[in-house]
């Protein structure tokens, strides 16, 4: 039987995945990228399972909110990406070094 | 769940913005014109339309549309008004600067229009789908905003950064929104204050849940530790998108972090009051240090920015009425004064590229233009917080708030920080009046900026001079919106 506790523990473990991706694994900008997809998607994950558990339905909902969100936000983040690789033609994370102080 | 016709009443003015958005982002394909000037004058009307709706159906009295997602009261008509105008002027100061960078296109218009009806959105919000859906609507414009510059590695550069931490922040808040929707089964803002007063929800997992929620508002606000973003954002996107970033969002982000912290966490308050205290010391320590070490202005603003929204949490974390009046006035002031401090550097900068972003382009102003001069010192003095000013008052208030909640050391060092910090504000009045000017170009001001600022300059004075009125206004707002359980 899989309770409650197994989704929330799986949704933290897949968040800090995310988190660590981000803070430490900036090598390359499509690793960041998937990374906060991971984030959004243990997120939904909590959402379906207290949702479920909980007999309500709300969660479910604002998880298709988060869904067409997380779209629209990979959408502008390779078109950025795009953009910088004609500015630097290269996308290592280590290079963003313009802006200081 | 039924449809009701008198939901739609409240949701007028956001209606409108979004018919118009897309009515001109079709009709700026269509029309020939020069310099994208009908453009320009339609989303001027929208403003104005806009403005007009929201005072025609303002009712004195707090109304709650689609299920409870939506809410209008004084408060939200109050500050959606002041967005309007500030995008009003962010718009009218950057037309030329933009025009010049060849930036000024009907996309720009439109994602202006986009950012502005998240904002509506957020200030209005009373569920977590709604505050998320508006949060993101913002965000989103504003990481297209700064990489419009698609030519200047550094716009892009500072578009990444932004992206990068900006979806950070939403994955926590988002986090911590499902631990809160978890422990008390409700996503709406008033049953949430409630299920957590029944004590029947799990207070371990609500913690766990304010915490992420804090983190995530502390990243958008941008206050220490949470404030990377905020100096690269600045420097990097282009002047006119840092004055967008840092006037409006500022007013609809006290409201996202109100309707979250009091209207749905009011329980939890001296848990987050206490993290507050922690984000709002440390970032007027470090924002008014740092500020020093910088010689380019639009980062120095950026450092002030930080300082500044310390000072505005001081006014939230009191917990009080007055508290939250007086931070409601400090963001609405803030919003006035950096419109003035990124008008003034875009009135400096010239067509041929020339950006005015350092801090020696502010020496010798006085000789060039002394009337110019004067009015960014009003503005630098009231930054400060140096009387008659507004700047002054806006702290005054926030400070007492803290005061009378029993914050006495808390305002100590805030007080003693804001001292260190009038020392970089004073500098470039130092610059303007007491160096020589290292060029004698001449200043080329269209009338309508002239004027603008000018307004911009003689308001932050004559309201230091007058606050209460627009006090009132915001003491009453925070009565009417923050005081109902």
């Amino acid at each position: 039987m899989i309770v409650l506790s197994d989704f929330l523990i799986l949704g933290a473990v897949i968040f800090s995945m995310g988190v660590a991706g981000i803070l430490f694994k900036r090598k390359n900008i499509i690793n960041v990228l998937m990374a906060i997809e991971l984030m959004l998607l243990a997120v939904n994950t909590n959402f379906v399972a207290f949702s479920h558990f909980r007999g309500d339905p709300a969660g479910q909902i604002f998880v298709f909110f988060i869904l067409m969100v997380a779209a629209a936000e990979a959408a502008i983040g390779l078109a950025i990406v795009v953009l910088l690789f004609r500015s630097r033609r290269t996308i290592e994370a280590a290079d963003w070094n313009e802006l200081k102080g | 769940m039924n449809f009701v016709m008198s939901d739609l009443v409240p949701v007028l003015p956001e209606i409108f913005v979004l018919a118009m958005t897309c009515v001109i982002l079709i009709a700026d394909l269509l029309i020939r014109q020069s310099g994208r000037l009908a453009t320009y004058m339609l989303v001027q009307l929208t403003l104005l339309g806009c403005s007009l709706i929201l005072v025609g159906t303002h009712e004195n009295r707090v109304i709650y549309a689609f299920h409870n997602m939506f809410v209008d009261d004084l408060m939200s008509d109050v500050l959606k008004l002041l967005t309007c105008l500030a995008l009003s002027m962010m718009l009218a100061y950057s037309r030329l600067y933009l025009t010049a960078r060849g930036l000024f296109t009907g996309e720009f218009m439109v994602l202006v229009l986009f950012a502005m009806l998240g904002m509506m959105v957020m200030i209005s919000a009373n569920h977590f789908v709604t505050l998320y859906l508006g949060l993101e609507l913002l965000s989103l414009s504003l990481y297209t905003l700064v990489a419009m510059q698609r030519d200047s590695a550094t716009a892009i550069e500072a578009a990444m950064k932004y992206f990068v931490l900006g979806a950070l922040a939403s994955s926590l808040l988002l986090y911590g929104m499902s631990m809160l929707y978890g422990a008390t089964g409700t996503l709406e803002l008033g049953a949430l204050t409630q299920a957590i007063q029944s004590g029947a929800a799990d207070r371990n997992l609500q913690i766990f849940g304010l915490v992420f929620v804090v983190c995530g508002l502390a990243f958008k606000l941008g206050v220490v530790p949470f404030h990377m973003w905020v100096p690269d954002v600045y420097q990097g996107a282009p002047t006119a998108i840092t004055m967008l970033i840092g006037s409006a969002p500022k007013l609809a982000a006290f409201a996202f972090v109100t309707r979250i912290l009091v209207e749905g966490l009011q329980p939890l308050m001296p848990h987050w009051s206490a993290m507050l205290v922690i984000l709002a010391i440390a970032s007027i320590v470090l924002g008014n240090v740092t500020a020093i070490a910088q010689t380019n202005i639009k980062r120095m603003l950026a450092y002030s920015t930080i300082s500044h929204m310390g000072f505005l949490l001081l006014g939230i974390l009191s917990g009080s009425i007055e508290g939250y009046g007086a931070s409601m006035f400090y963001a609405v002031v803030y919003a006035l004064m950096s419109l003035g401090a990124f008008g003034m550097i875009m009135l400096l900068s010239r067509a041929d590229g020339f950006e005015a972003d350092t801090i020696n382009d502010f020496k010798g102003l006085s000789r060039r233009s002394p009337w110019f001069a004067f009015i960014m010192l009003l503005l630098m003095f009231s930054m400060a917080g140096v009387p008659p000013t507004v700047g002054f008052y806006a702290k005054f208030s926030v400070f007492s708030a803290a005061v009378n909640s029993g914050h006495i050391p808390l305002v100590a060092i805030a007080v003693l920080f804001s001292l260190i910090g009038a020392f970089f504000y004073l500098r470039i009045v130092k610059l303007m009046y007491f160096d020589a000017p290292e060029s004698h170009a001449a200043i080329s001001i269209q009338p309508d900026t002239g004027i603008l600022i000018s307004f911009n300059g003689l308001a932050v004075l004559l309201l230091g001079i007058l606050p209460g009125k627009l006090m009132a206004v915001c003491a009453v707002s925070a009565q009417q919106s923050l005081l109902l359980h």
